[in-house]
């Protein structure tokens, strides 16, 4: 990273302290790491967590926000009702309040791992963290080359089904097929190629007279948790709104002339409306996900160590360098903003009405 | 009377249908309410997974009994239309009618029936519901942070006048209404800063000064909100026009400055402004942290507002550009009376949105240091004396910013019914 060859002279000087050891530990890390490793490794680890918390809270968010706005529009007076007053409530209070609320509050209401219960009979929810049970695999290279290689048929099938219906009208049941080559192809690995999974599960251990914890298994930190959970709720209202407005934003003649020329409500709803309706529901719900990648940056107040604590934080405490450390910090939040808007266009682009 | 066949409920033997459907939509809440309240299983005898699952089977046979086309009850048919179309509508209404039955009485007991509001020490509280005591307690805290007891008549007083002075603008005489946004954009804020300046901060006229340091709680949410508020819209107003400016200096300056500020979080501009910005400073001079953090909000919002101002620009027709020129009207009329006024009314909701968002990001200026309402609760919360009560606080502050924030998004959808002109 400190080539001084294609870095000028000044910017290296001024970089040279991520080399440095970075002597403070971090609770939660994806990747191996602790006191001795650099600045640089630090950087890493807080990057990745919040990449983390915004990838799940984006997919959480994006199932939620899809479900509510379908809802507020259904005819259903009690579902329509629940939806609205869901959506009025969490996007009126701020994502602030709600971190704390869960994390201080909601969660801290939880039993000590002593005395928690069994959930779902394989994890344990605690005042310390959500405990489940870890996969164990054999060969998972395999099987995630396996994976890779039947999403890469599967592309490949569906645009030579595209071709086809194009062409000669033929359709092929698509999503069968897809959900096939899916699951047989990684299954196979599990049968010849030799990838063997196995689980972990927490098993409850005593410390000391009144310290327990939980040994194998993966422990979700309480931070990590309320944080997700603020985040999707908070966003999912905001993502539910999109997704009404796109919908009610398809004229109601455009259902009808689909019906009357004998498209099944089904049909109706993936050939006619979706199609319309993604791309009034994308521009907004990109700048959803942006807002979300950034607030998670919020996750600082409850010490879940992304990026803004570990590196804005920490670090600069420690070694003192704040111009760099909150310029390298603000670059990689544009970078990641760049990249998702970058993403978003192009995929509005290739989704957007093709005009001759 | 014709034959009754179950599955498919009929005029016919209307009072045969609505027994059995009230029956076991009785018993299926009947089932619920037992198993959740008296922990009684009636339904105990059948396997447990059936068992979790009869109140709703119960619910969803007793709605299908009821669903009657054409009954000639008016209430019925009504029902029927708006929650009970079908058997998966009938299951989800169902569904939503046993989780309300679920949460509201523990809700209302929590909030209401258990808690304790008598006393002012924390051994008042014995109830098992919320001890809004100690909101009592706190609550001078919460509203003016760590500002002396016997000063805050000064921030009432300052809070009264500047309404007093906005409710002004409403008794206008028609001849004056044209300097209307002149007075709001220009004059008030001018008052505000002054009244905050002499009367809450002090220092002079006998006023004892109270350091901004000591400021907090709610009313430090408004004084930063109303100021940012007023700043971030003239300025987002000109990265707006900048940003479709034809000079391509002022127009790739603006986006640039545009694009920056949306892609950082803003707990990071707040920390540059915290502690980066006293660097860039000459040395001796020294500019107080609340003006800075509300310099960071206010260029971080303002990105935002050009964004919003800029789709009410483009969504002007050409037509109204080349009518304003071809009456002669130079850049600055013709964007101050034409463009402007018809643009802004068009993305009133999306400007309100912004003002909401920003109003939401408030606490966040807590990283520096300053103790709005939500820091003024970490603090509270950590008090020795008042452990524990965390959960009161929280839901406290919740329900200030929800009635604050939903009423500023009613105004503002009054506001574009209001100014809705069709064309």
């Amino acid at each position: 990273m400190l080539k001084k060859i294609w870095i000028p002279e000044v910017l290296s000087l001024a970089l040279v302290f991520l080399k440095q050891e970075a002597s403070f530990d971090i609770q939660f890390s994806l990747i191996d790491y602790d006191g001795s490793k650099s600045y640089a490794r630090a950087y890493l680890v807080g990057l990745l967590n919040t990449l983390l918390v915004s990838v799940i809270g984006i997919i959480l968010c994006t199932v939620l926000g899809v479900v509510i706005g379908v809802a507020r529009l259904s005819p259903n007076y009690l579902i329509n009702r629940t939806a609205s007053v869901y959506i009025e409530f969490f996007r009126n209070i701020p994502l602030l309040l709600q971190i704390f609320f869960w994390y201080f509050a909601a969660l801290r209401a939880l039993p000590m791992p002593e005395d928690a219960s069994l959930l779902l009979g394989t994890s344990y929810m605690t005042i310390k963290g959500l405990y489940t049970p870890a996969p164990i695999w054999k060969n998972f290279d395999v099987f995630l080359i396996s994976l890779i290689i039947s999403l890469i048929i599967i592309f490949f099938f569906n645009r030579y089904a595209k071709r086809k219906q194009e062409e000669a009208g033929i359709q092929y049941p698509k999503f069968l097929i897809s959900l096939g080559i899916f699951l047989i192809i990684p299954a196979l690995t599990f049968i010849f190629g030799g990838v063997d999974l196995q689980w972990s599960f927490p098993e409850l251990k005593q410390l000391a007279k009144t310290s327990f914890t939980y040994e194998g298994g993966v422990g979700i930190p309480p931070e990590l948790i309320a944080l997700t959970l603020a985040l999707t709720l908070y966003t999912a209202t905001f993502i539910a709104e999109n997704v009404r407005a796109g919908i009610q934003g398809i004229g109601k003649g455009q259902k009808e002339a689909a019906a009357s020329i004998g498209l099944t409500p089904g049909q109706v709803l993936k050939l006619v409306i979706m199609p319309q309706a993604l791309r009034i529901i994308i521009p907004p719900t990109t700048n959803q996900y942006l807002n979300l990648t950034k607030n998670s940056s919020l996750a600082a107040a409850i010490a879940y160590p992304d990026l803004v604590l570990v590196f804005a934080g920490t670090a600069m405490m420690q070694t003192g360098r704040a111009i760099e450390i909150v310029a390298i910090t603000m670059a990689t939040y544009l970078t990641i903003s760049l990249s998702i808007s970058l993403f978003m266009n192009w995929y509005n682009k290739s989704i957007a009405i093709k005009e001759k | 009377m014709s034959k009754v066949n179950l599955l498919k409920p009929n005029k016919e033997n209307i009072n045969l249908f609505l027994g059995l459907g009230v029956l076991f939509f009785t018993l299926g809440i009947l089932d619920f309410y037992l198993n959740n309240f008296y922990e009684k299983n009636i339904t105990g005898f059948l396997p447990g997974f059936i068992s979790f699952f009869t109140p709703l089977i119960f619910g969803m046979i007793g709605l299908h009994f009821v669903r009657i086309e054409f009954s000639g009850i008016k209430k019925l048919d009504e029902l029927n239309k708006n929650i009970n179309t079908s058997n998966f509508n009938a299951a989800l209404s169902f569904s939503i009618i046993l989780l309300l039955i679920f949460s509201i009485p523990p809700l209302l007991n929590w909030f209401i029936f258990d808690a304790n509001i008598a006393g002012d020490t924390k051994e008042a509280c014995t109830g098992g519901g919320a001890c809004w005591v100690y909101i009592k307690v706190w609550f001078n805290r919460f509203m003016y942070g760590m500002y002396p007891n016997a000063e805050q008549w000064r921030v009432n007083a300052t809070f009264i006048i500047v309404l007093v002075f906005m409710g002004l603008g409403y008794f206008f005489p028609l001849r004056f209404k044209k300097y209307l946004t002149l007075y709001y954009v220009i004059f008030l804020p001018i008052i505000s800063f002054l009244l905050i300046y002499y009367l809450i901060s002090g220092g002079e006229f006998g006023l004892e000064w109270v350091e901004t340091g000591a400021w907090g709680g709610l009313s430090l949410t408004f004084i930063v909100s109303f100021f940012s508020l007023i700043f971030c819209f003239p300025i987002g107003m000109m990265l707006a026009l900048g940003r479709r400016s034809d000079l391509p200096v002022v127009k790739y300056s603006s986006l640039t400055f545009i694009e920056f500020w949306r892609g950082v979080p803003l707990i990071t501009v707040l920390f540059m402004s915290a502690v980066m910005f006293p660097m860039f400073l000459p040395d001796g001079t020294y500019v107080d942290k609340l003006i800075r953090v509300i310099a960071a909000i206010v260029l971080f919002e303002a990105a935002y507002t050009a964004e919003v101002i800029r789709g009410g620009l483009q969504a002007l027709p050409r037509g109204q550009y080349d009518a304003a020129k071809s009456l002669g009207m130079g850049y600055w009329r013709l964007h101050l009376l034409v463009i402007l006024p018809q643009a802004l009314k068009l993305v009133i909701p999306g400007i309100a949105n912004t003002f909401l968002a920003l109003v939401k990001d408030t606490p966040l200026i807590f990283v520096v240091g300053l103790l709005e309402l939500a820091g003024m609760l970490g603090l509270a919360k950590t008090n020795p004396k008042w452990l524990g009560f965390s959960m009161e606080g929280y839901v406290f502050a919740g329900i200030i910013f929800w009635i604050i924030c939903y009423s500023m998004s009613k105004y503002s959808y009054n506001l574009e019914l209001k100014y809705k002109t069709d064309r």
